[in-house]
């Protein structure tokens, strides 16, 4: 039935894996990423799983070593931040072209420079074309849920990719919240043990990493994009059957008071939460406010956004990144991008809000809906409270 | 030279790229690669398999009488056997004669 | 010309002449690979994987070797392979050593001894792939480290490497007017190992192919890490010929430009003895075009070099002693 607990998120991530049995976790550490390595160094070294800790000297050496036991069919962990993430990120790639179900877990922090260690997008958003699955907590029930379905979605044979949770670091990570953890039986039920497509054994001998010329390059990666493409089938099947087992949903764009929203945020991860106030004050107030929450990146839901915002006048998308020189911000641009052909949508304005661990309140989130319900901010996006 | 095959559509492609055969590069025939050959002259040679344990490709093999020759279909006429060939039973030869 | 005629007298000499009969005729490593004429390295690899055996697993760094042999859909690899990328050849390597060692626990894989193997070039080894080696290595994996150094970064063209030997001419330090070569002195990266307690590290060729092939079946049956440095010839990257692959290995022996010598515990001990009066530095230098623009002088200042980097392994391989030999005097 699972036990309700106070718990550090980060902590209960940890947790999380160790439910789902890992054989190896190679982690490097980096705030606000570390308490979720300590944790599971001591999960491994007082023989609460048996399994391997790796402790590797860098984060780029980190994914290396779980593409190489991940490869041999060990089912393998990882954690990391910023600008671990972004040293890492020659691999990224490569773990989901060799279709390596590895989890990681993102403690969300903001890329230097300067250099700043509290929490924003801007270390995942480089990354969203590297062919992983994206998941985005709100809060650390959330996390707990989504590692172990990451688990269950990556290693599916129908996807085969590898899976990252991203969780807001001090804001998720160093908080202590009420986490209701599933007992292992329930996980056991829920996650059986990987059998993986191809492993490196010499029984069965498999060459991994090969060459692709130009000749099958194109064809590599339209498999890979179909790959990705198809998992959202399966992870809506997974988020079905955790519903079922565990009683909580999930779904890919989650609206909050959108039925007859005029303006609705757009949020993905803990500022979600706080949004949520929001709108529950405007409303108070007579404002037809609503909320969509993004859960999956990636692959981006194109389906469930476009139903969600179906009757919505105007969008305040926020983003926690800027794309410099582009667009505005990741998650605008791109909704922006999905709802192009779609002949009556909303009309859609960029708040770019929280960066580098930027406090945004209740008062805020109130301030942008209504700035927002002219349809046009006076830029083409706009960093939310910037001085000057 | 046998000519490449590449897969004809995506769906093809092995996830990951992945290759099941292992020593399928054999069936690239690099010997089109040969200015000169390797030819053994048996009366010298002495059996002592130097030439068979230095060559990088792997193609010189012993046959049934003790002797050894180079498969032509891989000899790159790279000339490291005749090179090392202790009684110099080995000769390089050009490919037109 | 052969070296037969060079050398009469080793002919007695060198029981290894007829080893080759007893070697296993098995290929781990077929031909077809797209390697150069005359690649050291590609019968390196022949060479150590006959000595390896099925119960392998490679881990190939980014370079010559993994290009000419993994072209997609074909392999040249008879032994579980995996191509990562080019710095993380042994990060990988010691998370496919974790992954089978807790498989293997797990009663997951059957329980048999499987050894992972990373191999990789200079390049991939000594810079971009040293942290990761350094890391594998300190941690103690259950794991053997092969480095194919041919001094230079050869696959992307010849460009220079903490391998490349004093005033060599590599193509990002090439023999200008005004700066002769590479300026600085080969990396002594075997030492590097000695100084991370690795178990077993030893230096190989594959000219000497018995030495080789024993020594990575010792260091197979390491449990823990061990390093092995191979000196490999390249004549694309040496302007050498492609016949003298292996003389030149033979030749880097005989001047003790690349002695071999394996240490194990700490105790240093030569593999394949050289005389006394070593070859002068010449010989070796005078068929590969990379040096081809050295004065006289300059191969004196190499020579001196050679000599007492030669007087210094020497004085290892007289004075140190393993650290079970230390152990065992002080409990006396």
């Amino acid at each position: 039935m699972g036990k309700r607990v106070g718990m550090e998120v980060a902590i209960a991530s940890a947790e999380a894996a160790a439910l789902c049995r890992f054989d190896v976790a190679a982690v490097y550490p980096i705030t606000p990423q570390s308490h979720v390595a300590e944790h599971l160094s001591d999960i491994v070294n007082d023989g609460r799983v048996d399994a391997s800790f790796i402790t590797v000297e860098s984060e780029h050496s980190a994914l290396s070593a779980a593409i190489g036991s991940e490869a041999t069919g060990a089912r393998t962990v990882t954690a990391t931040s910023s600008q671990g993430l972004l040293y890492m990120s020659e691999i990224l790639p490569i773990a989901s072209a060799m279709r390596l179900p590895i989890v990681m877990i993102i403690a969300n922090r903001a890329v230097s420079g300067p250099i700043n260690i509290w929490n924003d997008h801007s270390d995942i958003m480089p990354m969203r074309d590297t062919g992983w699955i994206s998941f985005f907590a709100d809060n650390g029930q959330e996390v707990v849920d989504m590692t172990i379905q990451a688990f269950k979605v990556g290693e599916d044979r129908r996807v085969m990719l590898p899976v990252n949770v991203n969780m807001d670091g001090f804001q998720l990570t160093h908080m202590v919240e009420p986490i209701i953890m599933p007992d292992q039986e329930e996980v056991d039920r829920f996650l059986p043990a990987y059998i993986p497509f191809a492993t490196l054994h010499p029984d069965k001998v498999v060459s991994m990493g090969t060459l692709g010329m130009p000749e099958i390059y194109a064809e590599a990666q339209k498999s890979k994009d179909v790959a990705i493409v198809n998992s959202i089938k399966v992870v809506k099947e997974v988020w079905k059957e955790w519903e079922a087992q565990f009683g909580r949903k999930y779904e890919p764009v989650q609206s909050y008071r959108t039925e007859d929203a005029d303006v609705a945020l757009v949020t993905m991860g803990s500022m979600g939460e706080t949004a949520e106030i929001a709108v529950d004050e405007l409303r108070k107030q007579g404002v037809k406010a609503g909320l969509l929450k993004i859960k999956l990146w990636r692959p981006f839901p194109f389906d469930d956004l476009k139903k969600a915002v179906k009757g919505i006048r105007v969008l305040a998308v926020t983003d926690r990144a800027i794309s410099f020189g582009g667009p505005g911000g990741p998650v605008f641009s791109e909704i922006r991008s999905a709802l192009y052909d779609v002949p009556k949508r909303p009309k859609i304005v960029n708040y770019i809000i929280g960066l580098g661990g930027r406090d945004v309140q209740v008062e805020n989130f109130m301030d942008m809906v209504r700035r927002a319900a002219k349809g046009k901010l006076s830029e083409p996006y706009e960093i939310y409270g910037v001085r000057g | 030279m046998t000519e490449k095959k590449w897969p004809e559509t995506w769906q093809e492609v092995n996830p990951g790229c992945m290759v099941f055969r292992p020593g399928s590069a054999s069936e690239y025939h690099t010997g089109s690669w040969r200015a000169k050959r390797p030819i053994w002259e048996n009366e010298k040679c002495i059996k002592c398999g130097v030439c068979y344990i230095y060559c990088p490709e792997g193609c010189v093999t012993e046959n049934t009488d003790g002797f050894f020759e180079a498969n032509l279909d891989y000899c790159k006429g790279c000339g490291i056997c005749a090179h090392e060939c202790w009684p110099a039973a080995i000769k390089m030869v050009n490919e037109e004669d | 010309m052969n070296t037969a005629t060079k050398n009469p007298k080793s002919i007695i000499e060198n029981f290894d002449l007829y080893a080759p009969k007893l070697v296993s005729k098995e290929e781990f490593f077929v031909g077809g690979h797209r390697a150069c004429q005359g690649c050291g390295e590609s019968l390196a690899i022949r060479l150590m994987c006959k000595a390896l055996g099925k119960d392998t697993v490679i881990t190939n760094a980014t370079g010559c070797m993994e290009v000419i042999s993994s072209l997609y859909p074909t392999t040249a690899w008879k032994l579980p392979w995996i191509h990562v990328a080019f710095p993380n050849s042994a990060a990988v390597g010691s998370g496919v050593e974790a992954g089978l060692r807790a498989l293997r626990s797990k009663g997951k894989i059957a329980d048999r001894r499987i050894k992972s193997v990373a191999i990789g070039g200079d390049g991939g080894t000594m810079d971009i792939g040293f942290q990761a080696l350094s890391g594998a290595m300190e941690r103690c994996h259950d794991m053997l480290y092969v480095c194919f150094d041919n001094e230079a970064y050869m696959n992307t063209g010849i460009q220079r490497s903490s391998g490349t030997p004093f005033l060599a001419s590599t193509t990002t330090a090439p023999a200008g007017k005004k700066i002769p070569g590479n300026q600085v002195w080969k990396k002594n990266l075997p030492e590097i190992m000695v100084a991370h307690n690795v178990a077993y590290v030893a230096t190989a060729t594959p000219s000497y192919p018995i030495d080789f092939m024993n020594k990575v079946k010792k260091a197979r049956s390491v449990k823990g890490p061990s390093y092995i440095h191979c000196f490999v010839s390249c004549p694309t990257g040496w302007r050498s010929t492609s016949e003298t692959c292996i003389k030149l290995g033979r030749l880097a022996l005989e001047t003790g430009l690349f002695p071999l010598y394996e240490v194990e515990d700490g105790k240093y001990r030569l593999t394949v003895e050289i005389p006394e009066k070593r070859r002068p530095i010449q010989d070796y230098l005078k068929g590969q075009g990379r040096f081809r623009h050295l004065t006289p002088d300059q191969i004196q200042v190499i020579q001196e070099r050679i000599d007492i980097e030669w007087e210094t392994l020497m004085i290892k391989v007289k004075n140190s002693k393993s650290k079970e030999e230390l152990r065992a005097q002080r409990t006396r």
